[in-house]
């Protein structure tokens, strides 16, 4: 094992002196600082002269004062964390000369792979802990009311899930750095993927199946159901969608369902229907989300084993 | 004294895409030896190193190195062999020291041995001096001559070096002429060292393999080989115009 310990040692100390670590993490330090503050200022707001809501300690990642909350923040550019750390993993090696080098020498080829996936795995665990107990510690200042046992355990699921999700990008930037011999190529291929399941999948997609779908249905009804169907089904080719299904009931506890598909109904209704609607336990909202937790583990493992294989039929030659 | 076959190849065979590198190659490299591995670019010197470190599959044919089958246990193979590649790269932020630091670590050597280790042979290769230098302000001489420390720091029985004192100038050549020379003489290692750099070959190395086109078309050392071609006359031959002779006929 002292292969892949060697690996680690080393890409950590890369990662830590190196710019690209530095302007991510103080990028990262200044949305968690706007956000919280934003959402302080708004639970405090919202709350003036009424009753304490349960929960109110994890709404300071989930209230979108400023148009996004944390969460959503995670889902979108989470993903740019990840890939960021990688893209240029194995191919800036490669062309440098370095991992022939690295290969000559008594190591698995896998310790390559699984080293530098840990070193990341480990720099967005540390980055995704130091927002967190940032949005905590001065969530705690500006709101003035503790987190309880169950708001700490859920905050606790919430950072696990978040940083699968965004090791699961950094398992695609891996990848990419392998099958791309030129660095710009990978970086490229990237963002296109970033922007492919980020953004064509959720917003793209969902205007084409609208159009195609409403000229079909009977009754309004029908056309929701089946719109919510199409949805499911697209969420299982979206990490994003995956990553909101998974995190919605942990950090919204005052959720039913994952998936809010009677948006449409009105103000009144949705205030009756939330008089009636208490917190979901948080054993059940660890229930609810636990296959889309799975189904990211899975992407996560099927996009390392593509690593591996295509890594293991490399031919390495020394130009 | 009889002495063992380190490196045994026996139609050893790699084919790229329809390309022959390597053709049915059989050639052997005696314990202690320095072999000169000679051919022109392309002649698939490279390739028959990369599958004898088993980094690289043979479409057919089998090698050993010290008896063991590189293919089957590469891990084994790539303890007991140095490899100093062509056109080698470093971590480039990265001192000599840490360099060194990260090969043992590779290795498994750990805490003060690797300490001790690093220390002798910066000193065997002369760079103790600039160990705490980054590796980017090396010059290519200085950065052959830590690729050798790199080697020597595994203590390995055998050494496959690729073109090690090409783009040098010649103090750096000469330097590295003798370090190779040393690591065969006091460190008893066998080396396989290809190269296109005839006269320097012809300095270092004992016996000769002429490669053309992925093919063994000279075996021998200098004697045998001038004999071959030349008949055995008064003349003093160089390598190159034994070279030359099999590089026309081919």
């Amino acid at each position: 094992m002292h292969g892949i310990r060697a690996i680690v040692k080393k890409e950590l100390s890369d990662h830590f002196s190196s710019f690209r670590f530095i302007i991510l993490f103080a990028l990262i330090t200044m949305v968690s600082l706007i956000l919280v503050y934003m959402s302080a200022v708004a639970i405090d707001e919202n709350l003036e002269g009424e009753k304490i809501p349960q929960f109110v300690f994890l709404m300071l990642f989930t209230s979108s004062r400023i148009g996004f909350s944390l969460v959503q923040f995670v889902a979108f550019f989470g993903p740019l964390i990840g890939l960021i750390l990688g893209f240029d993993s194995i191919n800036r090696e490669r062309n440098e000369g370095t991992l022939s080098k690295l290969l000559s020498q008594p190591i698995y080829r896998d310790d390559v792979v699984n080293g530098k996936f840990l070193a990341g795995l480990s720099v967005i665990a540390i980055m995704m802990v130091s927002i967190i107990l940032i949005i905590t510690g001065l969530g705690l200042v500006a709101v003035g009311v503790k987190p309880g046992v169950e708001e700490f355990w859920r905050i606790i699921i919430y950072l696990v899930i978040s940083i699968i999700y965004v090791s699961l990008w950094h398992g695609v930037a891996i990848l990419f750095s392998i099958l791309f011999r030129s660095v710009a190529t990978s970086a490229l291929a990237s963002i296109a993927a970033w922007i492919f399941f980020s953004f064509f999948l959720s917003l793209g997609v969902n205007a084409i199946i609208t159009s195609i779908v409403s000229t079909e249905g009977t009754s309004a009804a029908e056309i929701y159901v089946r719109l919510a169907r199409f949805d499911r089904a697209l969420s299982f080719t979206s990490p994003m969608k995956l990553y909101n299904d998974a995190t919605a009931t942990i950090v919204d506890p005052m959720r039913r369902t994952l998936r809010p598909f009677i948006m449409q109904m009105g103000i009144m209704e949705r205030w009756s229907l939330s008089r009636f609607s208490g917190p979901l336990p948080i054993i059940q909202s660890f229930l609810m989300v636990l296959p889309y937790i799975v189904y990211l583990v899975a992407i996560t493992a099927i996009c390392f084993a593509v690593s591996y294989i295509a890594f293991m039929r490399q031919e390495i030659r020394s130009v | 004294m009889e002495r063992k076959n380190i490196i045994e190849t026996e139609e050893l065979t790699k084919v790229y895409d329809a390309q022959t590198a390597v053709d049915h190659l059989s050639f052997s490299v005696v314990e202690g030896e320095i072999f000169g591995f000679l051919g022109p670019n392309g002649a698939g010197k490279t390739t028959t190193l990369l599958m004898l470190l088993g980094l690289s599959e043979p479409t057919s044919g089998k090698a050993w190195v010290m008896g063991i089958n590189p293919i089957r246990e590469p891990i084994k193979v790539k303890r007991i062999v140095g490899y100093l590649q062509e056109n080698m790269g470093f971590y480039r932020d990265m001192d000599a020291r840490q360099m060194l630091g990260f090969i043992a670590e590779l290795n498994g050597i750990m805490g003060d041995e690797a300490e001790k280790r690093i220390d002798t042979v910066l000193s065997d290769v002369g760079l103790l001096e600039e160990a705490e230098k980054k590796i980017d302000a090396y010059s290519r001489g200085m950065r052959q001559r830590l690729g050798i420390a790199e080697i020597l720091l595994k203590e390995p029985k055998v050494a496959f070096l690729d073109e090690p004192t090409i783009g040098l100038d010649p103090d750096a050549t000469n330097r590295m002429i003798t370090l190779i020379k040393s690591l065969a003489r006091e460190k008893k290692m066998t080396i396989l060292l290809s190269s296109h750099l005839l006269y320097q070959a012809q300095k270092i190395c004992d016996r000769f393999g002429i490669m053309i086109n992925g093919k063994m078309v000279g075996l021998g050392t200098m004697d045998e080989l001038t004999g071959e071609k030349f008949g055995i006359g008064k003349k003093e031959y160089t390598l190159e115009e034994v070279y030359m002779k099999f590089f026309k006929e081919e």
